[in-house]
């Protein structure tokens, strides 16, 4: 049996990293487990002349397309947005497009403010400081004094405008309508060992350049520095509990495919809004029968994606096209919530820059839009490397139909069964992505673009996995106190996307990790009395 | 049954043909189309997963042929692939998907294009600032930020 340890955590993630390196000062023992391995970035997409193909493949955002050893399957026939991740040290932050608003106070109280879903337990002044120390250890490019947004003070300055966003920024100022440079953390100066973007232009899937911010290359070297282990390659089946309750370690399966039992006197949850519950939903035991952490049966319900409404379209003159990050503006002009449009909350606007040859070929084709035979050529010129687009990022409200649970038959590699997702579009989301679709035809006419088109909502966009084991004071309406710990265990954490009460219009790892790093901040102010 | 490793000549004759329908050689963009030996070559070297797809999608195009696509006239080549187009599915979506990976990373087309014939690391490209000042309009502007009490 391995040694125990004082703090185990789940998961090498957005927000598994940051609590481990923010635990690592009180030099107890902690472990993380993860399931994948770490990166090399020279094997990296961008590499190679094969850069846009493994865009389908190896380097898919699905783990079911992309089926590496460390991804587990997920069963998702029933829902319209298919969900998206990436497993291995890093997580879903090594596969993400580095766009890094954060929540607005408001989006924390949306109960009292519009009279939908529920108030969080915590406000966003609570999460300040720790959005302030994420911003520096992830290492934030962009520019202060959004009147729209929350003040921040990121470290570097923002991305260029480039082609596409004075374009796009013209086209906002036209209509008189909110734009600013979205805040990134794609390091604009060389950072922290980190160096500077050189607009390699594939970011998601990756960046060779080192210079967007996934933990693996921000969180992890201090972390390990300070001391954390971490361990790859182990993927946990089951959080065991003892006689009084208590969790007292996990089952988990080593890289050699060899049972292990680790014991551990604290265990946190990093393992995002998919993973997380399907891990407590497989740790069942007679004292726990519908999962750990479960007597309010809110595990795994609720499950919120953000809900994308994508509109493109072509311009006269080349744009930045594949050659800058995606990364580009951001508008929060239908954020907060106007009754007049005909549903509460809002989204924000996330502009783009372009795409390269092979995406622009497969996805014109797909369209119609690229003929097959002798006309392919002459429409082809015209669509490449001039493509402008937006997406309309849509709060999705909390819905207990929405749910993640175990699927009967499915399993992963290990035997461990997977999860299922069922999932519909909310009447409020649907009425947002149709005004959404509205107004992002109205910035593309403006910017001069024509053969305007939508995808709605994006098929591949569950990158944002939220609320199925949310936080709350009330144990009969929430899973995690509103410091993270479980109501029902008291040294079970969970410190991912799971514990957002409701989902905001903004993408979450920003949120994510400094929710992660306030409960970690909680758990050391608390060290004597933490299961109390 | 084994999962199919490579194609089966049936199955790289249709495939030519095919490609040959989807995009065809181009003096006028100096081009050759998809069914150019070099970029056959890179899609059945490449192949990887998605034989298993791409030999569906053949045989689906060979069942609707009834006899090789090249021994079709133009117009019943037509009107297979129009039919294989509408009705495909997910195979027929992943040959088309793999054809045009490979053509447009093509050194001929790439070049025809315009467009530098590496990939983006380690060189990268400039991305250049833009207009600063168009953002005076936004400073300018109302506070937007709602207040949450």
């Amino acid at each position: 049996m391995n040694d125990p340890v004082d703090v185990l955590i789940i998961g090498a993630g957005a927000s598994g990293a940051a609590v481990a390196w923010s635990l690592a000062e009180t030099r107890m023992h902690i472990l993380c487990l993860e399931q994948g391995g770490w990166m090399k970035p020279a094997e990296y997409p961008s590499t190679g002349r094969d850069w846009e193909a493994r865009f389908y493949g190896d380097y898919s955002p699905s783990p079911n397309i992309r089926a590496r050893a460390e991804d587990y399957p997920i069963n998702e026939d029933n829902s319209p947005i298919k969900v998206v991740n990436f497993n291995g040290v890093g997580g879903s932050t090594v596969m993400y497009t580095a766009h890094f608003p954060r929540l607005h106070p408001s989006d924390f109280r949306v109960r009292t403010l519009d009279g939908v879903a529920d108030d969080w337990p915590i406000d966003y002044d609570t999460l300040a400081p720790f959005f302030a120390e994420n911003d520096r250890m992830m290492g934030v490019s962009g520019l202060a004094g959004d009147p729209a947004s929350p003040p921040t003070n990121p470290p570097m300055p923002p991305l260029p405008l480039g082609r596409s966003g004075v374009r796009l920024a013209k086209a906002m100022n036209k209509l008189g309508w909110h734009w600013w440079p979205s805040d990134t953390t794609v390091a604009t100066t060389d950072y922290e060992g980190r160096a500077r973007c050189i607009n390699l232009g594939h970011c998601t899937p990756a960046c060779a350049q080192g210079a967007k911010a996934s933990t693996d290359i921000t969180y992890w070297p201090a972390a390990l520095r300070a001391g954390v282990e971490l361990r790859t390659h182990c993927r946990v089946r089951e959080i065991l509990t003892d006689e009084h309750g208590m969790a007292s370690g996990v089952v988990y399966y080593d890289k050699d495919g060899i049972e292990q039992f680790q014991p551990a006197h604290v265990v946190v949850v990093a393992c995002n809004g998919i993973g997380t519950p399907r891990l407590l939903l497989n740790s069942v035991s007679g004292r726990f029968p519908n999962g750990l952490a479960n007597s309010s049966g809110l595990v795994g319900k609720n499950l919120m994606f953000h809900p994308y409404a994508q509109l493109y379209g072509y311009v006269d003159e080349p744009t930045d096209s594949n050659r800058a990050p995606p990364t580009c503006l951001w508008s929060k002009e239908f954020y907060e919530t106007d009754k007049s449009r005909g549903f509460v909350r809002g989204y924000a606007f996330q502009f783009g820059r372009g795409i390269g040859p092979v995406m622009e070929a497969v996805m014109s084709e797909a369209k119609g839009i690229l003929p097959w035979g002798p006309d392919h050529h002459k429409v082809f010129r015209k669509l490449n490397g001039r493509r402008l687009g937006l997406a309309a990022i849509c709060e999705d409200l909390p819905e207990e139909h929405n749910r993640v649970t175990l699927d009967p038959i499915l399993k992963d590699s290990h035997g461990i069964p997977a999860p299922k997702v069922d999932y519909t579009i909310g009447e409020n989301t649907a009425k947002m992505l149709e005004h959404g679709i509205a107004r992002g035809r109205e910035v593309l006419e403006a910017a001069g673009a024509t053969d305007i088109f939508i995808n709605c909502p994006i098929l591949y966009g569950g990158w944002h996995l939220l609320g199925t084991a949310r936080m709350g004071t009330d144990p009969e309406r929430s899973v995690v106190n509103e410091w993270g710990r479980s109501h029902d265990v008291k040294n079970l954490f969970i410190v991912d996307g799971s514990v957002f009460v409701t989902s905001g219009g903004v993408n979450p790892t920003s949120t994510i990790q400094a929710i992660a790093l306030y409960v970690a901040d909680q758990m050391k102010r608390r060290l004597a009395n933490l299961f109390d | 049954m084994p999962e199919q490793e490579s194609l089966t000549p049936r199955q790289r004759q249709d495939l030519r043909t095919i490609a040959a329908m989807m995009i065809p050689a181009s003096s006028e963009y100096r081009v050759p189309g998809a069914d150019d030996d070099a970029i056959q070559a890179d899609i059945l070297r490449t192949l990887g997963r998605d034989t298993g797809p791409v030999a569906e999608a053949l045989d689906d195009l060979a069942r609707l042929a009834g006899m090789p696509l090249a021994d079709l006239d133009e117009a019943q080549r037509e009107a297979v692939a129009k039919q294989f187009r509408s009705s495909g599915g997910a195979a027929a979506a992943t040959l088309i998907r793999v054809v045009l990976q490979c053509y447009y990373r093509d050194d001929r087309v790439l070049r025809s294009l315009g467009l530098e014939l590496r990939p983006p690391f380690p060189k990268g490209y400039t991305l250049e600032q833009g207009d600063w000042s168009l953002l005076d309009q936004v400073k300018a502007g109302p506070q937007k930020l709602r207040k949450a009490r």
